[in-house]
């Protein structure tokens, strides 16, 4: 069965879905997305639900910054039944060495210039924001109060109610199976449920963006890198800000639902699509978390899991159009930080493949980046 | 909403112990056409608290095979996850020493 459409978005993470609904927002007719399990089922629904402004680097604080700015009107603007969860209770990074610190206010240096209104915070300030918090062998932090927390899965089924109202069709459990085209060009999707003809395609499929890119014959530097997660039982308030230890490389969370999020970046992970759970996960996240927050020591872990990062050489996201394949596009790569950037993402995305101005220079994400050997590196990664 | 405002109502039927979430709520969203198990979860949370499922799972799959006609053992569960059973952070860190 073959069917036309005038865009075809590959993936149902919050990047397809905001991608999705950017596209018929601004007059894109008919839009179809495939997803190939469920929607938010990848890096998405797995992800530590965090957002942050805090960057090391200006592509991804201006990402960052305005996307936290949509998200405090995104039920409005996507009339949404639900809740999405947004809370701004911050997000405090600790420096645990000099170099920290340096970086760290190098990082606040930048930060500023742009707008975002973070700052230094001494030990006894942390202890302030958060009480329970072990000081030991503590040089300070960063805070930014704008930072927070928000539900992935609430905020993909917002885009997704959104872009289905405005006629964008969700095709789950829908694999690509490849990528025609028509001399240079794409000329669409050929999908277990049939080919879609369409003159542009978006790839937004996380780590998997690698494999489809090679059905066009393009190598994008994108790796699966696994990271791990649990989830404790919900009990009373009693952690504001999502704490964060690059030296431990550690995040922890307590979201509104009153459960503790938490996670640990293994430097020794290999570069594949590994997505077991591992008991050695378990015992160091708990020996790591609780040296931070001694009152955890009582609560219960209820779940784990894990996740793909979608890696880069510089950390950075691939945003843009792929040269070599007029009216293909590409927008993965976030690596690790995905969701806190989508709603801005989407927009810019949206705009760039229907040939519209986009609201930033978008050439600094785009692939060439590589080649060219100007990077940006991205310091502040767990 | 609180135990004590269930017993106010008539009939409710609750379905997630752990994470209070009844079956008038399931059913709205099954008649949304959301009749997959993992985005009922993801959207209810149901199955997320404590016992991870191990009550409200088959009930689920029961309600789903009602409202879509099929063989409840056809209805696609979501994938169990460790822990087998709620375990305190502090018993987790033991294990390396003898302590």
């Amino acid at each position: 069965m073959t069917k036309t459409a005038d865009a075809v978005v590959i993936g149902g993470g919050i990047v397809g879905c905001a991608t999705a609904y950017n596209l018929a927002k601004l007059g894109c007719k008919k839009v179809v997305l495939v997803e190939e399990k469920y929607l938010a089922s990848g890096a998405t629904g797995r992800c530590g639900a965090g957002v942050r402004m805090q960057w090391g680097t200006e592509p991804n604080c201006i990402l960052a910054r305005d996307s936290i700015k949509m998200l405090e009107n995104l039920e409005e603007e996507l009339e949404y039944p639900g809740s999405i969860e947004f809370k701004q209770s911050g997000y405090l990074l600790l420096a645990y060495t000099e170099k920290m610190v340096e970086q760290f206010h190098m990082n606040i240096g930048l930060q500023h210039r742009l707008g975002i209104p973070s700052c230094w915070v001494t030990p006894e300030e942390v202890k302030e924001i958060v009480p329970h918090l072990n000081t030991q062998g503590l040089h300070g932090a960063t805070y930014c109060p704008k930072d927070g927390h928000c539900n992935p899965f609430k905020t993909t089924d917002a885009y997704a109610q959104a872009a289905k109202r405005l006629g964008v069709e969700i095709l789950t459990y829908t694999k690509v199976t490849d990528l025609p085209r028509n001399s240079d060009r794409i000329k669409g999707v050929e999908t277990t449920a049939g080919i879609i003809e369409a003159p542009l395609v978006i790839a937004c499929a996380g780590a998997y963006t690698r494999q489809l890119a090679r059905l066009v014959g393009v190598d994008l530097p994108i790796y699966p890198e696994r990271h791990q997660i649990l989830v404790t039982e919900p009990v009373e308030p009693l952690l504001g800000p999502m704490v964060m230890s690059f030296y431990h490389g550690t995040y922890c969370q307590q979201v509104p639902h009153g459960g503790f999020l938490m996670g640990l970046g293994d430097p020794h992970e290999v570069k594949d699509f590994n997505e077991d759970s591992t008991w050695q996960f378990l015992h160091e996240m708990a020996a790591k978390i609780t040296f931070m927050l001694p009152v955890l020591k009582e609560v219960r872990v209820v779940r784990q899991w894990s996740g793909l990062y979608d890696l880069t050489p510089d950390k950075t996201q691939i945003l843009g159009a792929i040269p070599e394949v007029p009216g293909f596009f590409v927008a993965a790569g976030f690596s690790g930080h995905g969701f806190m950037m989508a709603p801005v993402v989407g927009k810019l995305m949206a705009e760039v493949m229907l040939g519209l101005e986009p609201q930033y220079p978008i050439e600094m994400y785009g692939v060439k980046r590589f080649a060219e050997g100007s990077l940006y590196v991205e310091p502040s990664v767990v | 909403m609180a135990g004590k405002e269930y017993a106010k109502r008539e009939e409710v039927t609750v379905i997630c112990r752990c994470e209070d979430v009844t079956l008038e709520e399931i059913r709205t969203l099954i008649n949304q056409g959301i009749t997959d198990m993992e985005q009922l979860k993801r959207l209810l949370r149901v199955g997320m608290g404590p016992c991870q499922g191990r009550t409200c799972s088959a009930l689920l799959a029961g309600e789903i095979a009602r409202a879509t006609g099929k063989y409840v053992g056809e209805v696609k569960l979501t994938t169990f996850r460790p822990l087998t059973a709620p375990i305190k952070l502090e018993v987790l860190t033991r294990g390396e020493t003898h302590d």
